[in-house]
């Protein structure tokens, strides 16, 4: 037998529940997964890595879009497979009989119930849409193609 | 009769030219359809298929 230095993988698992908290705080309490969400932002925007937090700041603005964007689906619990904890949300995320002239490129999933803390941040082609459907389809959920990936 | 939604409402698909298109890249594979009432796009759909996630790598780093 031999030891071997890593990133235990239940660890990584139990980073995308919230198991544990190296800090004072902040605390969690309730048992219940929090709400995520999916905002737009125009192409001339600047989204990134830096990114803490949603804001309003640049995001699109159109006809039947709700500032904030649209709620991820989640009725999927995260997962570990081999080494790598995985998360994807459980349906596509869909804005409908939407109007967004300006050019857009990116969404940022944050998470409204923990003050709107960023998560992640997904970019794609620049695109309008005009009285339609813009959908953005989820990978696969496993530890290969799922949307969240501690590996 | 297919409707389609359009910035005049929804009207009779047959009334209107469409183009589709597709593109896909190492990020992406995205689908459109566009509808024209001559000259004027009353109609845009996009679907994105994200291919690349977000991944974070987990290290530890020596004891020293």
């Amino acid at each position: 037998m031999a030891n071997t230095q890593a990133m235990c993988t239940s660890f990584k698992g139990e980073l995308l529940t919230a198991t544990h908290n190296f800090g004072a705080s902040p605390t969690r309490a309730g048992s219940t997964a929090d709400t995520f969400k999916a905002a737009l932002y125009l192409a001339s925007a600047t989204i990134n890595a830096s990114t803490t937090a949603y804001s309003a700041t640049n995001e699109v603005t159109g006809t039947n879009y709700t500032a904030g964007g649209a709620t991820v689906t989640n009725a999927t619990a995260p997962a570990t497979s081999g080494t790598t904890a995985y998360w994807t949300p459980s349906a596509s995320i869909t804005y409908t009989n939407v109007t967004l002239s300006t050019a857009f490129d990116t969404m940022l999933m944050y998470n409204s119930t923990q003050s709107n803390k960023a998560v992640a941040v997904y970019t794609f082609g620049s695109q309008t849409i005009t009285a339609g459907t813009f959908t953005l389809t989820m990978p696969t959920n496993d530890a290969t193609t799922g949307l969240l990936r501690l590996a | 009769m297919a409707l389609v939604q359009t910035t005049h409402g929804a009207m009779d698909e047959s009334l209107l030219e469409k183009k589709e298109g597709t593109f896909e890249d190492d990020n992406e594979i995205t689908t459109w359809v566009e509808y024209w009432l001559g000259s004027e796009l009353v109609h845009r759909s996009a679907h994105v298929t994200l291919k690349k996630n977000v991944l974070t790598e987990g290290i530890t780093q020596m004891i020293s």
